[in-house]
């Protein structure tokens, strides 16, 4: 009888927890698409999640895991015409159709009234905006070109910490003397390319870099800088371990954490690992990006879209959670479980780890930045510039020459 | 006349009964089919446009390098994958059929690898073929230093890892195929052999294989359904890699479809797939029909 009371107390309390529930869903409802699974990266999504709460708003949360999946989830839905209420992509170029098609909704309005021009950094603003209009509010930055290093092995190797593409060989070939492993690499088309990408930022510089991937300059491809790059980074295949095909990034990262390697070139989401492991950037890592040229922090990050719904209480809903995403409480919180750095140039950024605050110097200043590769090339180039870039490095025998004619004719290609 | 008004109904009622089944095969598999076909010859990126472009998504799909690995890829794999999962399947039950001890222990076990998905199969022969996790390491862990077994991050290797893993996978199902055709021979062959004084192996090899041509068929069959759709298991054991060593026609098509944004494209490869198939497997449907109207008479 009792157990039989205590039930019914729980169901009645549980559905008038529900009803209330219904009358707040009927004014703010935010269900919204992301991939944000691991530990780290929800933990972030939560900052926003609960200020959303706070303001009123009902957060429907709907996790998708891997990037491509739930931007094909997201994408299904907009087309079919069940739209979620907001959606994940990377900054750059991923939903420029969905403006095309006139399937996003523009946040022209806030962007104005809260003056977010002046206070993102002007690559992250072009990259949100289509036709004078910002579509996309974007939440933070990633530099994808940081090189991690253990600063116990440097020392025991009696190494320098690199500052670029040149001395950096010096450190790796006293790190391979002590016999340990000098790059820890993950053998996988992504990360082959980001770290092509990160020679050719460090190497060729900002102009090649915008060149090559935003003016899809065939000629460029094909100049002795080029080759330059190509060879450098060619040369980085005598530096990693035979079992780095097909190994994750993470399992790389705990190879310098571990102490088993000396550094390994990744975005700063690596940090996240080295967090896990208790460790403190400045103490047993250190970081810094490669740059011969000066310049060279590639930033790419994460943006969300809305698109356009009936319904004007989602409408309400989507306004309201596109203003929480730029709150200076909500960036600084967000940053410090990503890992990432916050898109706003104006806030108090001492809360931040060592990387962080060197990056945030880099952000304020325009010629250290580089826009990442997939601000300035559809997915489809980026695919096939992956490709050749994969073959190149897998194939040693294929010589630069080979590997940029390659390069030119892609980018001749999708001219 | 009663029988004549009943007859009527009930094909009726037949024909309403399939109705639902004949729908959803119409609009699933014809019309998505000619939907995807329409989409090839358009310029589609991210979202389906019906902007017409004629051949031109299949001039860069031939030009594709990674496509031209990737179809080579799925013919070395194809062949070598359905010959040796019929080999060992057949010699697994040759071996049970000699009434071992343990059989049905014996049969569960070659059976067993293929109740695992495609996935967990990739992912543990990933770390096996690893040299620096897994057989390699062990066997120079044993002191044997000069061993090497690094197949996996070798270029021109990679793809026969991915054959070793499938073969691994599913050999099992081709011996059940053919344990079940061996127990259908009739006792008196063997008798017959065995009057005429032949050695059991030239028995097997020269009688019994013969004989279990359409089990050997079925099983074909069943192992070449799995090398169309190779998807699962490139991407959890390799990846496509190293470099594009590994890619397959699934492979691409699924990262045209979403990764790259470029449905046009993605479709063409892929109905250049449906094509090929077809054409593999219309004239084997049409010598089975045949065979069948054969026998019937």
């Amino acid at each position: 009888m009792m157990r039989r009371t205590a039930a019914a107390a729980v169901a009645l309390l549980w559905s008038f927890g529900a009803n209330v529930q219904e009358l707040k869903a009927q004014e703010l409802k935010a269900e919204v698409i992301h991939w944000w699974t691991s530990g780290g990266e929800s933990a972030a999504l939560k900052v926003i999640a609960t200020e959303f709460t706070k303001a009123g708003g009902v957060w429907i949360d709907n996790a998708v895991a891997g990037g491509v999946n739930a931007r094909a989830a997201a994408i299904n839905r907009t087309i079919g015409g069940d739209p979620p209420t907001a959606m994940q992509f990377n900054t750059g170029k991923q939903f420029d159709e969905l403006v095309e098609a006139g399937l996003l909704t523009d946040v022209e309005a806030l962007a104005t009234e809260g003056k977010w021009r002046s206070l993102i950094p002007e690559a992250i603003a072009k990259a949100t905006t289509r036709d004078g209009k910002m579509y996309a509010v974007p939440i933070n930055i990633h530099g994808q070109n940081w090189l991690f290093y253990n600063k116990a092995v440097l020392e025991k190797a009696g190494a320098a910490e690199p500052t670029n593409w040149t001395d950096v060989f010096v450190t790796l070939d006293k790190v391979k003397a002590a016999g340990l492993i000098p790059l820890a690499f993950s053998g996988t088309k992504t990360w082959e390319r980001n770290l092509f990408n990160a020679v050719l930022a460090g190497k060729g510089g900002p102009e090649m870099f915008e060149g090559i991937y935003g003016k899809r300059d065939a000629a460029l491809a094909a100049s002795l800088e080029f080759k330059d790059v190509a060879e450098t980074y060619a040369k980085l295949r005598g530096y990693v371990d035979v079992g780095s095909p097909g190994r994750n990034w993470n399992d790389a990262t705990s190879l310098v954490i571990q102490g088993k390697a000396g550094m390994q070139v990744m975005g700063d989401w690596a940090k996240g690992e080295f967090v896990a492991a208790g460790q403190t950037a400045g103490k047993e890592y250190g970081c810094t990006v490669l740059s011969d040229k000066g310049g060279g922090y590639v930033m790419g990050g994460d943006v969300f879209a809305f698109p356009k719904l009936k319904d004007p209480a989602r409408t309400k809903a989507q306004v309201l959670l596109a203003k929480i995403m730029l709150e200076p409480e909500t960036q600084i919180a967000f940053a410090q479980k990503k890992g990432s750095i916050p898109v706003r140039l104006d806030l108090d950024t001492s809360s931040l780890d060592l990387c962080a605050q060197k990056a945030m110097k880099w952000l304020a200043d325009k010629n250290q930045q580089i826009p990442a590769q997939e601000l300035l090339s559809p997915p489809d180039l980026t695919g096939a510039v992956e490709d050749a870039i994969s073959q190149y490095w897998n194939t040693p025998s294929m010589s630069a020459d080979a590997f940029s004619a390659k390069v030119a004719s892609i980018l001749k290609a999708s001219n | 006349m009663p029988a004549r008004l009943l007859r009527l109904p009930s094909r009726f009622v037949a024909t309403l009964a399939l109705a639902p089944a004949f729908a959803v095969m119409l609009v699933v598999y014809i019309g998505a089919t000619g939907w995807t076909i329409w989409i090839s010859l358009t310029n589609s990126r991210m979202l389906p446009g019906n902007v017409f472009v004629g051949l031109r998504q299949y001039e860069s799909l031939f030009a594709n390098e990674r496509w031209q690995v990737s179809v080579h890829n799925l013919i070395i794999f194809g062949s070598l994958f359905v010959l040796a999962s019929l080999a060992l399947g057949f010699l697994l039950a040759v071996a049970i059929d000699q009434r071992v001890r343990g059989e049905s222990l014996l049969r569960s076990l070659y059976l067993y690898p293929f109740s695992m998905s495609f996935v967990v199969t990739g992912l543990v022969w990933q770390w096996l073929l690893n040299p620096t996790l897994g057989i390699e390491k062990l066997v120079r862990g044993l002191g044997f230093e000069a061993f090497r077994f690094d197949w996996i991050v070798q270029q021109d290797m990679a793809v026969y890892t991915l054959v070793i893993a499938a073969v691994w996978h599913a050999s099992g199902l081709a011996m059940a195929i053919l344990l079940a055709g061996l127990r259908g021979i009739d006792e008196d062959i063997w008798k017959a052999a065995r009057v005429d004084g032949l050695k059991t192996w030239r028995v097997y090899v020269s009688i019994i294989a013969p004989m279990l041509g359409a089990s050997f068929a079925t099983a074909a069959v069943l192992l070449s359904t799995a090398v169309v759709r190779l998807y699962d298991l490139v991407v959890a054991m390799t990846n496509g890699g190293p470099g594009l060593a590994s890619e397959v026609p699934a492979k691409f098509v699924m990262d045209h479809l979403f990764e790259r944004q470029n449905l046009g494209l993605a479709t063409a490869a892929a109905t250049t797939m449906l094509i090929t198939v077809a054409a593999v497997a219309a004239p084997f449907l049409y010598w089975q029909s045949k065979r069948q109207r054969l026998l019937a008479r």
